[in-house]
């Protein structure tokens, strides 16, 4: 698997790892994929009172891209409001980073954890 | 003393030439060029009489007489020749045929072509330590059973089979036994005038010689009948025409003498390596061991690592040279068909990285290597919310995942 140098730079030197306190009530937290097909994203996002998000942390199981994919977007989504997150595309994510087609499933992976990261921050505000 | 890397540990995928190898082989390239089948001239005896000294010194390594070996291009070729061979002459006999799901695919895809032409097999599973059942193995033989193939040295998980146990059962029944000896060599101390064995598989490259050369064993009392895939001109008594390639026979016997006069000295210093490598491993928590350990050879140490993926683990150890049972990093896209085999999960299987220590291995790059694993896995695991959940004391395993995901990935993987 030949890599672009952006995937390995995001491989070896993750943006933003760790974990937020899944129970605050200002952070969503998204986990999508499954171990057995050797990827598992979870990703959480701290959003303030103007609707801004302004933290976002990930772990990840799977291959490099896989974690770069969600390393990236981690980078992408502080500064955005939950709109302006929401319209990031799985495609973007690919081109950013140059996936190879066999690995284009890691940035529909990321843009489902983003998802699933807003669905739950706004499930604990009713909405 | 500077370590070069990446350091190979992948001694059971090929070994490097042994000089000693090379410098034998050498002439039959150059002044020594001659063609072991002509009778006319210098230059053909001269090749022959290296080609029958190899010959020797492979049937003196395995404990056979030397015309009971056969020249071939490789241990698949020679598996191919015992199986399809055997089974074409022994037809009229029964249709069955007995294997394990954990021998090397050039055994498992021959019986496959067996099944397309007609005959029967049955595909044993080993036990969780990836060895036969004798037991199970007796229950499987039919009155039609003709011949059993079950290989000496597992290539992925380096168990060591009981080839005395189960060729005495077949003799006893009457069915053909072949091994396929491809990983023994130089790891297993045995003689063949000892085992109830009627077919052997050899290959040179697995024991510091060359590649595209190995060797099939016939045994002559009882004598074994075999049919020929290769025709032609008549080469090796009818079993396998071409031309023989001198120099590489030449190798594969100088590798083969070297292994027997060796081992003695060789082993109890992989054996001390590969203690150290599973030492330096076991501090490092949730690893699991694949294949037992105690009936195993000394070069191979395979072992999975829970809650990292395959493929970022073989990434972050690009310094050294293994294989994977990941699916990632083979060709067929599938986790290792032997750990499925023995029990192992997806998961398990996609973290597995098999370690295989050779002759050129030192001490200072097993120590490196331990440091590299320790260090990545741990890098990894900061990384993985698998290894978070396994730690907040959540079962990973039965946890529900969404299967909506699980469906997407096994179509895009």
């Amino acid at each position: 698997m030949s890599y672009s140098n952006k995937v390995i730079d995001h491989y070896e030197n993750p943006r933003n790892v760790g974990a937020l306190d899944k129970n605050d009530p200002h952070v969503g937290t998204g986990m999508v994929g499954a171990p057995s097909c050797g990827d598992v994203m979870k990703l959480q996002i701290k959003v303030g009172d103007n609707g801004v998000i302004e933290d976002a942390k990930f772990k990840t199981y799977g291959c490099g891209s896989a974690i770069a994919s969600s390393s990236l977007v981690t980078e992408w989504l502080k500064g955005k409001s939950l709109d302006e997150a929401k319209t990031i595309k799985n495609s973007q994510i690919a081109d950013e980073l140059e996936l190879p087609p066999v690995k284009i499933h890691c940035s529909v992976l990321a843009e489902d954890a983003i998802k699933a990261a807003i669905a739950d921050y706004q499930a604990k505000h009713g909405k | 003393m500077k370590i070069k890397l990446p350091i190979y540990l992948d001694n059971s995928a090929t070994t490097k030439i042994d000089p000693r190898v090379l410098a034998k082989m050498l002439p039959y390239l150059t002044d020594d060029f001659g063609n072991p089948a002509s009778r006319s001239h210098s230059f053909g005896w001269t090749a022959e009489a290296a080609v029958e000294n190899a010959r020797q010194q492979v049937a003196d390594t395995v404990g056979c007489d030397s015309k009971e070996i056969i020249w071939t291009s490789g241990a698949t070729e020679s598996i191919n020749l015992a199986l399809k061979g055997a089974a074409e002459f022994y037809q009229e006999k029964g249709k069955h045929l007995i294997t394990v799901k954990t021998e090397h695919k050039a055994t498992l895809d021959t019986m496959r072509e067996l099944e397309r032409i007609g005959f029967e097999v049955t595909y044993l599973s080993p036990e969780t330590n990836g060895l036969i059942d004798i037991a199970k193995f007796a229950a499987a033989i039919r009155p039609d059973t003709i011949i059993a193939s079950v290989m000496f040295v597992n290539n992925e998980i380096g168990v060591i089979q009981d080839i005395s146990a189960i060729g005495q059962l077949c003799r006893e029944k009457g069915i053909i036994f072949h091994v396929d000896a491809a990983q023994a060599i130089g790891k297993v101390d045995f003689s063949l005038s000892d085992l109830n064995v009627d077919l052997m598989s050899f290959s040179a490259h697995k024991a510091y010689g060359p590649k595209g050369i190995g060797a099939l064993y016939v045994r002559r009392k009882p004598r074994v009948r075999l049919l020929p895939l290769i025709h032609g001109g008549g080469h090796e008594r009818g079993f396998r025409s071409g031309t023989l390639p001198a120099h590489q026979i030449v190798g594969m016997g100088e590798a083969f003498a070297i292994a027997k006069a060796e081992m003695a000295l060789e082993l109890p210093k992989l054996k001390y390596l590969q203690n150290k490598l599973l030492t330096g491993l076991q501090a490092i928590p949730e690893i699991y061991v694949n294949g037992d350990l105690e009936h195993r050879v000394p070069q191979n140490l395979n072992v999975s690592f829970n809650f990292v993926e395959g493929e970022s683990l073989m990434m972050a150890i690009k310094d050294i040279a293994v294989s994977s049972g990941s699916a990632c990093t083979s060709a067929s896209l599938e986790p290792s068909y032997v750990l499925r085999a023995i029990g192992r999960n997806d998961e398990l299987a996609h973290s597995s990285i098999r370690f295989s220590i050779g002759r050129f291995n030192t001490e200072e790059e097993i120590d490196y290597t331990i440091k590299l694993l320790q260090e990545k896995v741990a890098k990894l695991r900061e990384l993985s919310p698998l290894w978070e959940m396994f730690q907040d004391g959540i079962d990973v395993e039965n946890f529900q995942w969404d299967s909506h995901d699980t469906q997407r990935d096994v179509i895009l993987h």
